[in-house]
């Protein structure tokens, strides 16, 4: 009863997503409000039935019905609950389910949030979220439906792909979605725009706080995948240039690149036809991505299973849509007025300057990722692009980037004085150069290079921190004077401060973890002892722990620094009889920022096992960084005149005011 | 600076940097790109020794012989033709015979290939692409597999 009523409300949210797609759009062309109004019930309506139907498949999940076909090959009865609960997405019929309730989340937010946009543009932006939903829920009912059922339900069903059945499973994909799939909603905003021919600061206005929130969401979902595969896969490696997480990695190149175009679009009124472009193509990637991955075109560990009919489909979506887009695009964007004008060295200039390497970066990742794809399909040829092609592409493009990030926020607006910024840089360049030579009599060994990955991260934060001195003029005005102006200053400031010091821990992490860390593999016996860095480690031995629906042999390992036991790690290898598959659950000791990480590999006849070690210096900074990156998303989301209701300067100057004078707000 | 001018530059800068770019990627194809091989591919192309590629396919049971300080040698088969390989280190979990297999590394002069990366990302339900088309290409496409899919279809109706 339960799936046959969310198969009903899923055929349900086609006919009100295909309502929502042409009534409000009818009505904005001839200007009719009543049918342009239809957009926000319909908008609400669709969520909530779409909200049905992947609540009626959680349940069939969490009740274990293994009379659905779905439920039966990716769940079973002893999962513990938030398994059977996740599992719902581990599997290529669920994480569309969850896909299309984001999109479908989406459009009702803006329906019931967005109360001050003007009522054409809403209309169009919700018609057009509408078209995205409703080809995503033909390609659900027609190639992927997850409620059908089989006849003789089996007693037990096929158990999750072990590798998912982790708490990561629980947050990554869902994270990264409203992320990837909130570019939706910017995509239909530009959309609409361009349907409705009037496109202008205001429109950046209303669109920012979208790309904002869809921007964290992204950071958070890669990082959160990134540290998931850290610890599961078992190799110690957070970032492998695969070609799944490259499809996540260029819709956040792509939406870091719009964010930074449609603050100059908002204050100057410049750049309009290039951040309609890149709202553009941030949800093209975003839809190149969930082809890659759902298509089977590649395989990996995300791309569930293959069925050429739903590659077929899904390449019809995107040609359809980045298609139409691009076309509507070339017929309308002539038409838009020219902004205002700026000198090369201005903040318009140095933003520029971000969006030209953001997006240039972003084009060797998608050659890289898209080459062996097109090279198979021409010349039957097969080929592996890893990560020294990205290393050498990537990297050359993105230091630069990084370099002149902390000029951007010191530059005036119009015209900047280079000269003046490099003089307030003075500080933290001095203290780069510090940390490179200190990196150099510290750490003998390593890449010649990696001395200055770290000069370059300290510049970039020391930046950050200047950026906010220079705002609050501490040490130059009484410290009490400095601490109100610091109150008074505008979150979105202390929102990219935060953000590009994120950036640099990243840095710093990736270069601490990659140059510095220590590793080795090696036999073992019970008794024996194994040293890397710093650390003694003793083998204990090995014992067998059972689980909900996997058995465990554990290792335990004695950690010892200076001779000082300060903890005991226990790498364990989980056998799930159900597929009869193993995993490797790697052991974890946390010292600071860095990580020590074991992982155990084959038990040898001679009662020996297998042992990778690695410490990975810093490595944990790569992860907070994407933490801190989000947070300054978070602050520059809540600034009074970024939020979604209120946009009226005046009001919130006189509000800001009065924050200064009473830090409890 | 007028209007024109400042586009100019802009339009300039942006080339230079895709340049730059189109400059990096080429010059990266040309030194980081690993070509897939089957066994049988490698065995018709006479593949020089010392050049990296990646070579796929399933480990021919009964071959895995584990030596000292996790060096092991197998042999990667399409059914065809089969190719000695070393290795020293862990494999991953989902290596088994049986089952397929990638790895990367070169050919020695004895014609071992020495790998430096073994893949076995898959789980049972599928295996890697490059594999499962080599088998097809060499006429070995295991029923195994075939009958998992067709199976999985009934279900379905």
């Amino acid at each position: 009863m339960i799936p046959e009523l969310g198969h009903y409300a899923l055929m349900l949210a086609l006919g009100l997503a295909l309502i929502q797609g042409t009534m409000p759009i009818v009505g904005a062309r001839t200007n009719d409000p009543v049918l342009m109004s239809i957009a926000v019930p319909t908008a609400l309506a669709h969520f909530a039935f779409v909200a049905i139907a992947f609540g009626a498949l959680t349940v069939s999940y969490v009740t274990s019905d293994f009379s659905v076909l779905n439920v039966f090959q990716n769940s079973n009865s002893a999962m513990p609950l938030i398994y059977r609960f996740s599992s719902v997405w581990g599997n290529h019929e669920g994480s569309m389910m969850l896909w299309v309730s984001i999109l479908a989340l989406f459009g009702a937010l803006v329906a019931a949030f967005g109360t001050n946009l003007p009522a054409a543009l809403k209309a169009y932006a919700l018609g057009v979220q509408a078209w995205i939903a409703a080809a995503f829920h033909l390609f659900i009912l027609i190639t992927s439906n997850p409620f059908l059922r089989i006849a003789d339900a089996p007693p037990e069903g096929q158990d999750l792909n072990p590798i998912l059945q982790d708490p990561g499973l629980a947050f990554h994909p869902p994270m990264l979605y409203l992320g990837y799939v909130g570019f939706s909603i910017v995509f239909s905003f530009a959309i609409g725009a361009l349907l409705e021919g009037r496109i202008d600061a205001a429109w950046a206005r209303w669109v920012r706080p979208w790309v904002l929130g869809a921007w964290m969401c992204l950071t958070l979902g890669i990082a959160g995948g990134s540290y998931w595969a850290y610890y599961e896969l078992g190799w110690g490696g957070f970032w492998f240039w695969d070609p799944v997480e490259n499809a996540s990695l260029m819709p956040w190149l792509a939406g870091t690149a719009l964010l930074h175009s449609a603050v100059v679009m908002e204050k100057r009124g410049a750049l309009k036809v290039w951040t309609i472009l890149l709202a553009i193509l941030t949800f093209s990637l975003s839809l190149i991505g969930t082809f890659l991955v759902r298509s089977g075109v590649l395989t990996s560990v995300h791309a569930f299973a293959t069925d050429p009919t739903r590659g077929i489909f899904i390449l019809a979506i995107l040609v359809l849509f980045i298609g139409g887009a691009l076309a509507l695009y070339a017929w309308r964007a002539p038409l838009l007025k020219q902004g205002g004008l700026f000198a090369p060295i201005s903040r318009e200039g140095a933003l520029v300057f971000n969006n030209l390497f953001l997006t240039s970066a972003c084009a060797t990742v998608f050659v890289g990722t898209l080459y062996p794809l097109a090279l198979e399909s021409l010349t039957g040829d097969k080929i592996s692009v890893g990560p020294p092609f990205f290393n050498s592409t990537f990297g050359p493009l993105f230091i630069p980037l990084i370099l002149v990030m902390p000029f951007g926020p010191l530059l005036g607006w119009k015209r900047g004085d280079l000269l003046g910024a490099a003089q307030r840089l003075l500080g933290a360049a001095v203290l780069a150069v510090v940390g490179v030579a200190a990196a150099y009599a510290l750490e003998r060994g390593g890449p010649v290079l990696a001395p200055f990955g770290v000069g370059v991260a300290l510049f970039v934060m020391a930046g950050a921190v200047t950026d906010i001195a220079e705002r609050t003029m501490v040490l130059r005005i009484p410290f009490v004077a400095a601490i109100r102006r610091a109150v008074g200053l505008p979150r979105s400031a202390w929102g990219t401060a935060f953000a590009h010091f994120g950036i640099g821990m990243t840095l710093l992490g990736i270069v601490g973890a990659t140059a510095w860390g220590s590793e080795r593999i090696i036999e073992i016996k019970p008794g024996g002892n194994v040293e890397l860095a710093h650390y003694r480690l003793t083998f204990d031995g090995l014992f067998n722990r059972p689980g909900p629906n996997y058995s465990d042999v554990v290792g335990r390992f004695t950690v010892r620094r200076n001779g000082e036991p300060v903890g005991t790690m226990e790498p364990t290898r989980r056998t799930f009889p159900a597929r009869n598959e193993a995993t490797t659950e790697a052991a974890l000791m946390t010292r600071g920022a860095s990580q020590l990480y074991l992982s155990l590999g084959d038990p040898q006849p001679d009662g020996s096992v297998a042992l990778r070690l690695y410490y990975k210096p810093f490595v944990l900074m790569i992860w907070l960084g994407a933490g801190v990156m989000f947070f300054g998303g978070g602050l520059s989301l809540s600034d009074r005149r970024l939020r979604v209701g209120a946009p009226r300067p005046a009001r919130a100057r006189a509000a800001m005011a009065a924050a200064a004078a009473q830090p409890a707000e | 600076m007028t209007r024109k001018q400042r586009r100019l530059v802009l339009i300039g800068s942006g080339l230079g940097v895709l340049a730059v770019a189109v400059a990096l990627m080429l010059n990266a194809f040309r030194d980081s790109i690993v070509f897939f091989n089957s066994p049988s591919d490698v065995v018709e192309k006479h593949a020089g020794p010392g050049t990296r590629m990646r070579i796929g396919g399933l480990v021919k049971d009964g071959s895995v012989v584990r030596a000292n300080n996790l060096a092991v040698r197998f042999e990667v088969t399409d059914g065809k033709s089969d190719i000695p390989v070393s290795y020293q280190g862990v494999l991953p979990d989902l290596f088994r015979e049986g089952q397929g297999v990638v790895a990367e590394g070169s050919l020695d002069h004895g014609g071992v290939f020495n790998a430096d990366t073994i893949l076995a990302k898959h789980d049972e339900k599928y295996m890697p692409k490059e594999v499962a088309d080599a088998l097809k290409k060499s006429g070995h496409w295991g029923d195994d597999y075939a009958r998992k899919g067709a199976s999985a279809e009934v279900e379905k109706k």
